[in-house]
């Protein structure tokens, strides 16, 4: 890591939206005045205590925020080395760490009196919670999801509807997160008077990647406090799965200047990185280009047509990762690697035995490399792991895999 | 001078205005779609946009996407595009080619890399839909540098502030988007089009051609009596979707050329 060259690594993006090469603003002219005018409201927000005041009151009665940071006695004894906290954000409201941004991009969006709130989902974790929070305030919502994904999340997408959203599954090229995502850039496009676009992750054109990272930062500054109340210092090691990056962005961001903190994303690995493109490790497997408003890694083909990527988790199912991640990556700061379907699925199975917490498949990524490395550690290595969502919503999924028959 | 410069500088000598075709290379196959690009010069065709199949067309509504999908499906490639070019070129060398897409692909390949490549091949203008003015040194200012036309879209929120910022390091013409929203989708009405197009005019002395919206040689009439020309490609690009023989895609362009020549 080039210490000596850079004196922190929070003062990005630049003003171009750039981290180093990555990120900036590709997008259609229709869209570039919206989006600056996106920014410009984001930094005036960012600086008024009564935006923060109205958070703080919401993420502490509404999301039920802080919260907790987790010793996981059973399963550091079951590894018999480091220390293993969980950061334990699947316990918010609606299952899952998504809800912190939404919350913070859709009151921008009542102050800038944008009436129609547009999301795209994969899962379904943002989509619910994009609904959750449109039907608080009373918005419209209107969620765009890969026509497949509406087929293997059916409950997600009745939660939805019950919540009043409008679930649009998509066709449009293969039908994924990813044509989700062109889709929903397509209605902004279309409706950019009363429109705003919730974009679920730290991607899409600045300021999308900074105002999400910010948002989900709670998640590392109550990890700073909670570590200190714990063991009175930092955590030693943080690891976080990774699909566009949120929920690691939000972990890892307060903590990119403490250089003796070791910081790891796990990507989707699927069947093994390999030729045939059965993962979604943007970092592992893929190479800068353009996609989505940024300039990140990408899952690609020579020619530059973006591949689909393939994980067991819908959740990390997405041929990009933000900007900053790629950023993180080429500097060395993070390190970044990749678990499979496989060691994701043995790690959901030993945090339910040995902890009681049935975790999403994207949070499982994140165990299972916990598992690999936490052995070989000393038993004062602190760890902090995010479980960033509970696994309700990937019962099925699991079932499938293990060879269980729900029906009978 | 490019081509594009010398054709409007023709045009105007002549006092009509321009016709531009836009359709998809290698929809649905190579050997197609370069049969429907030779025979445009002789439909009445002034410039056209040759368009660059991408994965994520996010600006392109469904008639487009769909084009730009049977392309990648039969092999189509930046390489094999640019050979279109090359095609027309050996048989025509005033009809101005203008390579539409997206950026990704150009990036993949190497901005000079490509730039050498696109100028060897005969391609005058660039239109890249995913780089706006923030993003001029990607491409635009090595284009032009290079010798080539780098043609931006201005658009209904483009407003008078951004409006100088849109037009600095343009050439060629300035294409406006008539609706928000994607290609093929909301019909263009003159009404609301003509003082956008006299907006933009005022504050330059490139050409402006309207796109996005016209689908009938009555709206390709119309809406050029207002502007400097007029492009059509979803129209078009559907006629080829519907696996119509080649005579016939030219015969229904031949109307629309008409259609705007006679404003």
């Amino acid at each position: 890591m080039p210490d000596d060259l850079i004196n922190s690594f929070m003062t990005g993006p630049d003003e171009n939206g750039r981290f180093g090469d990555f990120g900036g603003r590709f997008v259609s002219e229709t869209l570039m005045p919206l989006i600056l005018s996106l920014e410009a409201e984001y930094e005036k927000a960012k600086t008024d205590e009564s935006f923060w005041a109205e958070m703080d009151f919401l993420w502490k009665h509404y999301v039920g925020r802080p919260s907790p940071l987790y010793h996981a006695e059973r399963l550091t004894e079951h590894l018999g080395g480091a220390k293993v906290y969980m950061k334990r954000d699947e316990l918010n409201h609606t299952g899952a760490h998504k809800i912190n941004n939404v919350l913070g991009q859709i009151i921008l969006a009542r102050r800038m009196g944008k009436t129609r709130i547009i999301a795209e989902t994969g899962a379904g974790q943002h989509g619910v919670a994009t609904a959750t929070v449109c039907a608080k305030f009373g918005l419209k919502c209107v969620v765009y999801m890969g026509a497949h994904d509406v087929e293997r999340q059916a409950p997600n997408v009745f939660r939805m509807r019950l919540l009043g959203a409008e679930v649009v599954p998509v066709t449009s090229g293969r039908g994924t997160l990813k044509d989700a995502m062109n889709d929903a850039l397509r209605d902004w496009v279309t409706n950019v008077r009363d429109t705003f676009y919730c974009i679920g992750t730290v991607a899409g054109p600045h300021p999308y990647p900074a105002m999400v990272r910010d948002f989900q930062s709670i998640i590392g500054k109550e990890t700073r406090e909670q570590m200190q109340e714990a063991e009175g210092r930092l955590p030693d090691t943080l690891i976080a799965a990774i699909g566009g990056g949120s929920n690691a962005m939000g972990l890892f961001f307060p903590f990119l200047d403490d250089k003796e903190v070791k910081i790891i994303g796990v990507e989707a690995g699927g069947k093994g990185v390999n030729a045939k493109m059965e993962h979604c490790a943007s970092l592992t497997g893929g190479r800068p280009g353009v996609l989505h408003g940024n300039r990140t890694y990408l899952l690609q083909d020579d020619d530059g047509q973006i591949l689909e990527g393939y994980s067991i988790s819908a959740g990390l199912d997405y041929p990009g990762i933000g900007p900053e991640h790629s950023w993180l990556h080429d500097i060395g700061r993070a390190e970044y690697v990749s678990i499979t379907d496989k060691e994701a699925l043995e790690a959901f199975q030993l945090c339910c035995a040995l902890e009681g917490i049935i975790p999403a498949l994207e949070p499982s990524h994140a165990l299972a490399h916990v598992m690999k490395i936490a052995p070989e550690l000393p038993k004062d290595h602190l760890i902090v792991m995010n479980m960033c969502g509970r696994g309700d919503k990937d019962i099925f999924a699991v079932a499938k895999h293990l060879g269980f028959d729900m029906n009978t | 001078m490019t081509r594009i410069d010398a054709k409007f500088a023709q045009l105007a000598a002549e006092g009509r205005k321009a016709f531009v075709a836009y359709v998809m290379a290698g929809d649905p196959d190579y050997d197609t779609s370069r049969d429907v690009v030779l025979g445009l010069p002789g439909a009445g065709v002034d410039i056209i946009e040759l368009g660059l199949p991408f994965t994520d067309p996010m600006a392109d509504g469904e008639t487009i996407q769909l084009a730009g999908q049977r392309a990648l499906a039969s092999g189509q490639t930046l390489e094999k595009t640019l050979q279109i070019a090359r095609e027309l070129r050996a048989v025509d060398d005033t009809t101005p080619i203008v390579m539409m897409g997206y950026y990704n692909p150009i990036y993949s390949r190497g901005v000079e890399r490509f730039l050498v490549e696109a100028r060897e091949a005969g391609i005058d203008g660039l239109i890249v839909v995913d780089l706006p003015p923030e993003e001029d040194s990607e491409l635009c200012l090595p284009a032009q540098a290079a010798g080539l036309n780098f043609i931006r879209l201005a658009t209904p929120t483009t407003d008078d502030a951004r409006l100088p910022k849109v037009l600095t390091n343009t050439s060629g013409f300035v294409y406006y988007v008539s609706i928000t929203g994607i290609t093929g989708a909301a019909t263009a009405q003159a009404a609301d089009v003509q003082p956008e197009v006299a907006r933009i005019k005022a504050k330059t002395d490139l050409p402006v051609i309207v796109g996005f919206g016209i689908k009938t040689p009555e709206g390709a009439e119309q809406i050029a009596g207002i502007a400097d020309g007029v492009v059509v490609g979803s129209a078009i690009v559907a006629e080829i979707g519907k696996g119509r023989p080649v005579a016939d895609v030219l015969a229904f362009v031949k109307d629309l050329a008409d259609g705007a020549h006679r404003a």
